[in-house]
């Protein structure tokens, strides 16, 4: 049956885009087939590994949970507008101090998880820390060293007015 | 999220990668106008239409003429994951998050009405409802991961009906009504009627929740909430939610609720009858485990055994009684410290 497509705008990272697609397209397939994005990674598919978090209007969501055409008139934010390898961002750059990371699949997940702790979540202790974590996965790391570059971006930033 | 749905869909970037090979350098192709395009049978849901109702009333009539194949989302955290499977492949998805005013979490008499858009984020951290459920602010605490409730909505985890989640279990502990619109009108539904088995409510084909109304609770009430599950924001292997008051020194108006140790989230008369009128001691405790025992039928997954979930059940119960009876003791005596 072929599906009725729909015409979407979405602005990404500040630059608008129009697409017709069809309305089973995840966002996490839109961001990466249609847009080239390929910063947001794809895991498990079904919510549970936190790889394709992105922000819709300024909170984290599952990309991969999230249809495309739900997206329509959304402000969307993905690892890409965080900063480029040329130019870190502060949170890509606590990760390389704090060896954050080590192949680095579930890192733009974890980069966009942490830019909605660090401006909406008090993050005062390692357990509230642990806590909001707790939706991405990491294989690699043991979480400590995600943790320690969380406890000094949480520092840095200061409590939440 | 669940964790039993199914094992971790495999990554496209293998594919992908292919796809970048073919579109760069050596042709001297230019990119076409989708950057690395695929096709239907890459996606993984099975088509469907979409609509972004802008009504109640819309959605109801898009859902009645999809003759039962039509799925309403609103979060999607329990339903995307379904549709990602193929688990669930409807004709339509109506979306119901750009209907006004199904968002708000308002205060009816002594009910507070939570609305079919407001997300776990929303009742998490709502005033109204820290002030008159506590035990629902303590509930959402064990409500998934971030991210999950940014999006995820208190009516959509009822409807999705997890016998292992904790919004069934605590629209049934204060004695919710579910609002269930289709364009035949509006059906009040009370939770005990609602959930009749593993993911089955009473909704019919045509019919989807506008709105959900729970009690509040009288100032002086003691809560317990205890819930156990092999890592923070999983669903649970066994909770206990119980609430009380002391009057002339004996528990009143006792409820106990339980989830994960059964097909639905469950409510125990038993339970209620055995502690009201009682003051809680060890000796009731232990009955109140003992008699759990001869209640529950759990059964045996992956997760725990039966048996584990039964031993689990007394432990938590012991421990959910215990701080109802301190927090009601000390808001008896000041509500407000």
């Amino acid at each position: 049956m072929p599906e009725k497509k729909i015409t979407l705008s979405v602005s990404v990272n500040g630059v608008a885009h129009t697409a017709t697609i069809e309305p089973r397209m995840l966002l996490s397939d839109f961001l990466r087939h249609e847009l080239g994005l390929t910063g947001t990674h794809v895991g498990c598919e079904h919510g549970v590994c936190g790889a394709c978090t992105v922000l819709l209007d300024g909170r984290s969501a599952r990309s991969c949970l999230t249809l495309a055409v739900q997206a329509e008139g959304v402000e969307i934010e993905t690892v890409e507008g965080r900063g480029s390898v040329d130019q870190l961002g502060r949170i890509q750059e606590a990760f390389r101090q704090h060896h954050a990371l080590q192949c680095g699949f579930c890192t733009p997940g974890f980069i966009m998880a942490i830019t909605d702790m660090l401006r909406h979540h008090p993050l005062e202790s390692d357990e509230q820390i642990r806590e909001a974590l707790s939706g991405n996965i990491c294989r690699c790391t043991g979480y400590e060293h995600i943790v320690n570059a969380v406890r000094e971006l949480a520092r840095e930033r200061g409590p939440l007015t | 999220m669940r964790h039993g749905i199914g094992e971790a869909g495999r990554s496209r970037d293998d594919k992908a990668f292919r796809d970048i090979s073919e579109h760069s350098g050596a042709h001297g192709r230019t990119m076409p106008e989708s950057a690395f395009p695929i096709d239907g049978s890459e996606m993984k849901p099975a088509p469907f239409e979409y609509l972004a109702a802008t009504s109640a009333a819309e959605a109801a009539e898009a859902l009645a003429a999809a003759n039962g194949d039509g799925k309403i989302i609103a979060g999607g955290q329990s339903l995307m994951p379904m549709i990602n499977f193929r688990l669930v492949k409807p004709t339509i998805l109506i979306d119901i998050n750009r209907v006004a005013g199904l968002d708000r979490i308002e205060k009816h008499g002594e009910r507070l009405r939570i609305g079919a858009t407001v997300r776990h984020r929303m009742t998490a951290t709502d005033a109204l409802v820290h002030r008159h459920i506590p035990i629902l602010h303590d509930a959402m605490s064990h409500v998934a991961h971030l991210t999950v409730r940014n999006r995820g909505t208190f009516c959509g985890s009822v409807c999705h009906a997890d016998p292992a989640a904790e919004m069934p279990m605590m629209t049934l502990l204060l004695d919710g009504t579910i609002a269930a619109l289709s364009i035949r009108g509006e059906r009040q539904i009370a939770a005990s009627e609602f959930f009749v088995g593993s993911l089955m409510t009473s909704l019919e084909p045509d019919e989807f929740v506008t709105w959900i109304d729970i009690d509040t609770l009288p100032p002086e009430t003691g809560w317990g909430f205890e819930e156990f599950s092999r890592r923070h924001g999983d669903f649970a292997l066994a909770c206990v939610a119980t609430t009380l008051r002391i009057v002339d020194g004996v528990a009143c108006d006792v409820r106990f609720g339980m989830m994960g140790v059964g097909e639905t989230p469950l409510r125990l008369p038993d339970i209620e009858t055995l502690v009201e009128g009682q003051a809680i001691s060890e000796t009731l405790l232990q009955d109140v485990s003992e008699a759990l025992k001869g209640l529950l039928q759990p059964n045996t997954d992956i997760h725990a055994s039966a048996d584990y979930r039964r031993h689990l059940a007394g432990v938590l119960a012991r421990r959910a009684l215990r701080d109802a009876w301190k927090r009601a003791t000390f808001r008896k005596d000041g509500p407000d410290a």
